[in-house]
C-alpha cells in the first residue's frame, strides 16, 4: 500500500529517519556483524590472541553434548510453556466470553501479570516453592511429596514453566477474548438452531474460527519461551540443577559472560539468530495469509 | 448467548474465580510476606494474613536496601527504573513516528532500503547479540550510564510499523487538503498527523513503558555500580544465599515495589494497554 | 476570480497515456461539470488543475498565469473532496480557519471570513463542534465553507455529493446552485452522476476513456449528442440503441422495421448504422406518423407520473416511457412508432453521430 500524495524534499526525509537508522546501525547491525565475525574466531585461554577458524566453533557446538541437551531442554520448556499457557487462557477466555455479568472485572483481574517482569515472576514463584520455607512446598510435603527444585531436575523445570506460563496467560487471554468476541453471534445461533450443544458448538464452530489466533499465539509463545524467559531462569534456577533448565539463551549468556568463551557464545548467537529469523518468517507468512480472510 | 442456563453460568463464574485466585495468589503471598518479620516468614507454614511490619519493611528497602544482600537503597533503583522506562518509551515513540512519517509521506532514494533495515531489527532480540552489543556499548563509554541503559533498547521496528500502518489509513485527501491549505510537510505533521496519532501514542506508551521497566538482561550487563541499578536487577542482587538466609520480607517488599508501577499502568490504562497489545502485533 | 485554460494537456502514468490531448477554456464565473463513468479520467484532470498531479504535457493557466510548476497552495484554488477531508481533530471553526492561519491572516480577518461563510452555509450553531458530531450534509457544508473562506479564484469539486444519501444529494445540489449564484466563482465540478451534471452545469464536459467527447450546455448535449457514448451516458433511462444495416433511404433494424434516414444524412451514412431513440420518443398505439412496429411487453415499472415499459424487440429489450395510467399488462403486445425527427443515427463502427 502506498500513499497517492507525497511531499517533496531532498533532505527532510533523511533527517527524519536519521535517528532510528543511527541507533539501528550502531546497536543492531554492527553487533550482529561482530557476532558473525567472532563466531569464526578461536581465542586462547587468556583472550590475548585469536585465530580464524572458519566453522570450527559451530562444529564444536554440534559435537558438544551440553549444547545439544540445551536444545532439547529449550524444546521441552517452550512446548510446555506454550501448550499450558494456551490451554489455560483459552479456557478462561471462553468462560469470560460466556458470562453476561462481570466479564470486565475478570478481565481486569486477569491481565495484570503481563506487567510483571519475568525476573520478578521467577522470584515470586521461587518463594512460593522455596524448598524449606515455601508455603506451597509446605502443602506438597504435607501430601507426601518430596519437593526440592534445587535438587530435582523435573521440579526445577516445572517451576520455571509455571512462572513463565503465569506471566504469559494474560497476554494469551486478551487475544483469545478478542478472537472470541469477533465471532459473529449469528454463527453460534445458527449452530444452536441446527441442534448443536455448547461443547459441540465450541469444537466445531468456535475452535476452528479461533485457529488463526491460536496459531499466532503459538508462535508468539514460542518466541517468548525462547528469549523473554531469560529473567525467569536467571532469577530462579540459573540453569540448574546441573543443566536441567539451561535453555539456549541462558547458555549464550553463561558461556559468553561467565565462561568468557567469545567464539563459542557468538556461534550460539548466530544459530539463535537463524532460529528467530525463521520464526519471524513463519509469523510473517501467517500474517500475510490472515490479511486475505 | 443463545441459552441462559444457571448451572452453566455458575460453572463459568467458578472457573473464572478459581483462575483469578490462582493468578493472584503469588501476589497475595508476596504482599503478606512484605508485611511480616523474617522470623514469621521462616516459621513454616508462613501465615497468610497481613502482618504489622509493612511500614518498617518498605522504609528499610526504600532507604537502605537489604542487610545481608545488596545494600543499595531501592528508592534510587525506582528512580533509575522510571528514568529508563520513560526514556525508552518516549524515545522509541519519537524516533519511530519520525521515521514512519518519512517512509510513508516521502519518496526518496534508499527509502526501501531504510525500511528493510528497520524491519530486520524485528528479528534480532537483544538476547541473541548481547556480547557484541556489550562491546560496542563499552567502546562508546556507555557502561554505567543512562545512555547505555536506554539507547540500545530504543530502536523499535514494532513502533515504526504500527505508525506506518496507521499513517496508511489516514485518507490521502487530508494531506491534499492540507497542501491546498498551504501546509508544508512538518506543519502537516504537527497540525494533523500528530494529533490524529494520539490514541496510538498512548497505547504504545503503555506497552513500551512496561517493556522498558522490565528490562533485565541488558541492565544486568551494563551496570556495575549500585547507583545505576534498576529495581528489577537490584532485587536479584538481594538474593544472596539459601532459603533461610535471604531476608524475604525485604525482597518481597522490593518485589511489590518493582511490580506495582507497571501493574498500575496496565490496570489504570487498560483501554490503551489492550489496544497497544493488539495493534503492535498486527 | 479567473478563467481556467487547459491547452494540449495530457497525462501519462509510465508509458500509458490516461488523459489524451485536452483543450478547454473555462470562462470566468462559469460553472463547468466534468461528467463520465468512473475511471474515465475526470478526477485526474481536476487534480491536474489543483496541482495534486503533475501535468505530463501541455499548459494549464489560471487567471492568465501558467501554473504547471506552481504548488497547489499558490494556485489560488480551493477544493472540496468526496470524503470531505475535514481534519477530524479540529472544530468546524478551526477547519475553516486553518488555511487562513497558515497564510497568516489576522485573527479578526479570519473571524470575519469564517463567520460570513458560516452565515451563508447556515453553520453558525455548529462552529464549536467536531466533524464527527455532524451529519453528512453538514460535513459537506463545512468542506465548502473551508473553500469559501479562502475567496479563491476557483472552486474545484471532486464528486462532493457521492457520499450522501439520495434525498440530501438533491438538497445539496440546490444549495450549490444557490451558492454559485451568490458568489459567481469559477467552478469545476466532477461527477459520475449525469443528473448532477445536467442540473448544475452552465456547460458540461462529457469524458470517456481520457478523451473529452463533447462540450456544451446540458440541454444542447442532451438534444444533440455527438456520439453513441454521450447519447447513452446522458439521459435516464438511457437512450435505446438498435443496430441496423443501411437499406435504401432507411436503416433496417430488424423485424421488418426500416427507419427512414433524413435526406441530409443519406449521402454520408455507411453500411452499418445504429439508430438511437430516447424512451420518451416512442408513440404507443397506432396514432404515430412513423413506421409502426410491434413490441412484446416484458415488465412494467409504474412510477405514477409515467410508466417505463421494458419491451422485447428483435432480441433486445427497449425502454419505452408512456403516460402513467395507460399501462399495458406484462406479456401483452403493443404497437408503437417513433416520433418523427427524434431518431438519432450513429455510425456503428466509429460510434460517431452521423452529420449531414
Amino acid at each position: 500500500m502506498e500513499k497517492r500524495v507525497v511531499f517533496r524534499s531532498a533532505w527532510l526525509p533523511y533527517v527524519l529517519v536519521a535517528p532510528q537508522i543511527a541507533i539501528t546501525v550502531i546497536f543492531f547491525f554492527w553487533p550482529a556483524a561482530q557476532a558473525v565475525y567472532y563466531s569464526f574466531l578461536l581465542q586462547d585461554a587468556f583472550g590475548l590472541k585469536s585465530q580464524f577458524v572458519w566453522f570450527q566453533n559451530f562444529v564444536d557446538l554440534l559435537r558438544d553434548t551440553n549444547y545439544l541437551s540445551s536444545f532439547r531442554t529449550t524444546a521441552v520448556f517452550s512446548f510446555l510453556v506454550a501448550a499450558s499457557g494456551i490451554a489455560i487462557s483459552l479456557l478462561l477466555a471462553t468462560m469470560a466470553n460466556a458470562v453476561v455479568r462481570g466479564a470486565l472485572v475478570y478481565k481486569t483481574l486477569l491481565i495484570w501479570p503481563y506487567a510483571v517482569a519475568p525476573a520478578i515472576a521467577g522470584i515470586l514463584w521461587a518463594f512460593l516453592f522455596a524448598p524449606s520455607i515455601g508455603i506451597v512446598t509446605y502443602y506438597l510435603k504435607w501430601i507426601g511429596l518430596d519437593w526440592n527444585w534445587m535438587m530435582h531436575s523435573p521440579q526445577a523445570m516445572l517451576l520455571v514453566v509455571v512462572a513463565s506460563t503465569w506471566k504469559q496467560i494474560s497476554y494469551n487471554f486478551l487475544f483469545f477474548l478478542a478472537g472470541l468476541q469477533s465471532i459473529p453471534k449469528s454463527l453460534i445461533e445458527a449452530a444452536a438452531i441446527d441442534g448443536a450443544g455448547p461443547f459441540r458448538r465450541f469444537w466445531t464452530i468456535v475452535f476452528p474460527l479461533l485457529s488463526p489466533t491460536t496459531f499466532f499465539l503459538l508462535v508468539i509463545n514460542i518466541v517468548y519461551a525462547f528469549f523473554d524467559t531469560f529473567g525467569v531462569i536467571d532469577a530462579t534456577t540459573q540453569g540448574g540443577p546441573g543443566n536441567a533448565t539451561e535453555i539456549l539463551v541462558y547458555k549464550v549468556y553463561y558461556d559468553g559472560v561467565k565462561a568468557a568463551d567469545l567464539g563459542g557464545s557468538s556461534a550460539q548467537s548466530v544459530i539463535l539468530m537463524f532460529i528467530v529469523i525463521s520464526l519471524t518468517v513463519v509469523q510473517f507468512r501467517f500474517v500475510e495469509r490472515k490479511v486475505q480472510y | 448467548m443463545v441459552e441462559h442456563r444457571p448451572v452453566r453460568d455458575f460453572v463459568a463464574h467458578l472457573i473464572l474465580i478459581v483462575g483469578v485466585i490462582a493468578v493472584a495468589f503469588p501476589l497475595w503471598v508476596t504482599f503478606v510476606a512484605s508485611t511480616r518479620t523474617f522470623e514469621e516468614i521462616v516459621s513454616v507454614p508462613m501465615p497468610l494474613t497481613v502482618g504489622s511490619h509493612l511500614q518498617d519493611n518498605y522504609e528499610q528497602v526504600l532507604t537502605a536496601g537489604s542487610e545481608r544482600g545488596s545494600k543499595a537503597p531501592v528508592g534510587r533503583m525506582l528512580v533509575n527504573s522510571l528514568i529508563m522506562a520513560l526514556s525508552i518509551a518516549l524515545g522509541k515513540i519519537f524516533i519511530s513516528i519520525l521515521s514512519a512519517f518519512a517512509i510513508v509521506y516521502f519518496r526518496f532514494p534508499l527509502r526501501n532500503f531504510f525500511f528493510w533495515m528497520i524491519f530486520v531489527t524485528l528479528m534480532l532480540p537483544i538476547e541473541v547479540r548481547i556480547i557484541p552489543t556489550f562491546k560496542v556499548a563499552s567502546d562508546l563509554g556507555l557502561l554505567d550510564s543512562y545512555a547505555g541503559l536506554i539507547l540500545p533498547a530504543i530502536a523499535s521496528a514494532t513502533a515504526t510499523f504500527l505508525f506506518r500502518q496507521f499513517f496508511l489509513t489516514i485518507p490521502d485527501e487530508l494531506a491534499e487538503a492540507a497542501r491546498i491549505d498551504g501546509a508544508g510537510p512538518m506543519r502537516f505533521f504537527f497540525d494533523v498527523v500528530l494529533p490524529l496519532s494520539k490514541t496510538h501514542i498512548a497505547a504504545l506508551f503503555v506497552i513500551l513503558f512496561i517493556y522498558g521497566w522490565n528490562q533485565y538482561l541488558w541492565p544486568l550487563l551494563i551496570t556495575a555500580q549500585e547507583s545505576m541499578y534498576t529495581v528489577v536487577i537490584g532485587i536479584k542482587r538481594m538474593i544472596a544465599g539459601g532459603d533461610a538466609s535471604n531476608e524475604w520480607q525485604l525482597i518481597m517488599a522490593t518485589a511489590m515495589l518493582a511490580l506495582l508501577p507497571p501493574a498500575a499502568v496496565v490496570m489504570l490504562m487498560q483501554k490503551w494497554f489492550v489496544k497497544g497489545l493488539v495493534e503492535t502485533e498486527k | 476570480m479567473a478563467e481556467i485554460v487547459l491547452q494540449g494537456v495530457t497525462k501519462s502514468f509510465g508509458k500509458t497515456e490516461v488523459i489524451h490531448r485536452t483543450d478547454v477554456t473555462i470562462g470566468d464565473g462559469e460553472f463547468v461539470v466534468m461528467v463520465g463513468p468512473s475511471g474515465c479520467g475526470k478526477s485526474t484532470i481536476l487534480r491536474m488543475i489543483a496541482g495534486l498531479e503533475t501535468t505530463t504535457d501541455g499548459e494549464i493557466r489560471i487567471g492568465g498565469r501558467r501554473v504547471n510548476e506552481v504548488e497547489p497552495k499558490d494556485r489560488n484554488i480551493a477544493m472540496v473532496f468526496q470524503n470531505y477531508a475535514l481534519y477530524p481533530h479540529m472544530s468546524v471553526y478551526d477547519n475553516m480557519a486553518y488555511g487562513l492561519k497558515i497564510r497568516k491572516f489576522t485573527k479578526d480577518d479570519i473571524d470575519k471570513r469564517v463567520q460570513r461563510a458560516a452565515g451563508i452555509l447556515e453553520l453558525g450553531p455548529y462552529l464549536r463542534r467536531k466533524p464527527r458530531e455532524l451529519s453528512g450534509g453538514q460535513r459537506q457544508r463545512v468542506a465548502m465553507g473551508r473553500a469559501i473562506v479562502r475567496e479563491p479564484a476557483a472552486f474545484l469539486f471532486d464528486e462532493p455529493l457521492s457520499n450522501l444519501d439520495a434525498k440530501l444529494r438533491v438538497q445539496m445540489r440546490l444549495e450549490i446552485q444557490k451558492l454559485h449564484r451568490e458568489l459567481a466563482t469559477t467552478s469545476v465540478y466532477v461527477t459520475h452522476d449525469q443528473v448532477e451534471a445536467m442540473t448544475l452545469a452552465n456547460r458540461m464536459l462529457v469524458i470517456n476513456a481520457g478523451t473529452v467527447e463533447q462540450i456544451g450546455a446540458p440541454l444542447e448535449v442532451y438534444d444533440d449528442p455527438a456520439s453513441l457514448f454521450v447519447a447513452g451516458f446522458i439521459g435516464s433511462p438511457s437512450m435505446n440503441f438498435m443496430p441496423g444495416r443501411r437499406a435504401g433511404d432507411g436503416v433496417d433494424v430488424g423485424e421488418g422495421l426500416v427507419v427512414p434516414l433524413p435526406p441530409a444524412l443519406r449521402a454520408t451514412a455507411g453500411e452499418q448504422v445504429t439508430v438511437g431513440v430516447r424512451p420518451e420518443h416512442f408513440v404507443p398505439g397506432t396514432g404515430g406518423e412513423g413506421p409502426r412496429f410491434r413490441l412484446r411487453v416484458d415488465t412494467v415499472e409504474a412510477l405514477g407520473a409515467d410508466s417505463l415499459l421494458h419491451a422485447g424487440f428483435n432480441g433486445t429489450l427497449l425502454v419505452v416511457r408512456i403516460e402513467g395510467h395507460a399501462t399495458p399488462l406484462a406479456g401483452s403486445s403493443l404497437e408503437a412508432s417513433i416520433l418523427p425527427g427524434k431518431a438519432y443515427f450513429f455510425d456503428t463502427v466509429t460510434g460517431k453521430r452521423l452529420a449531414g
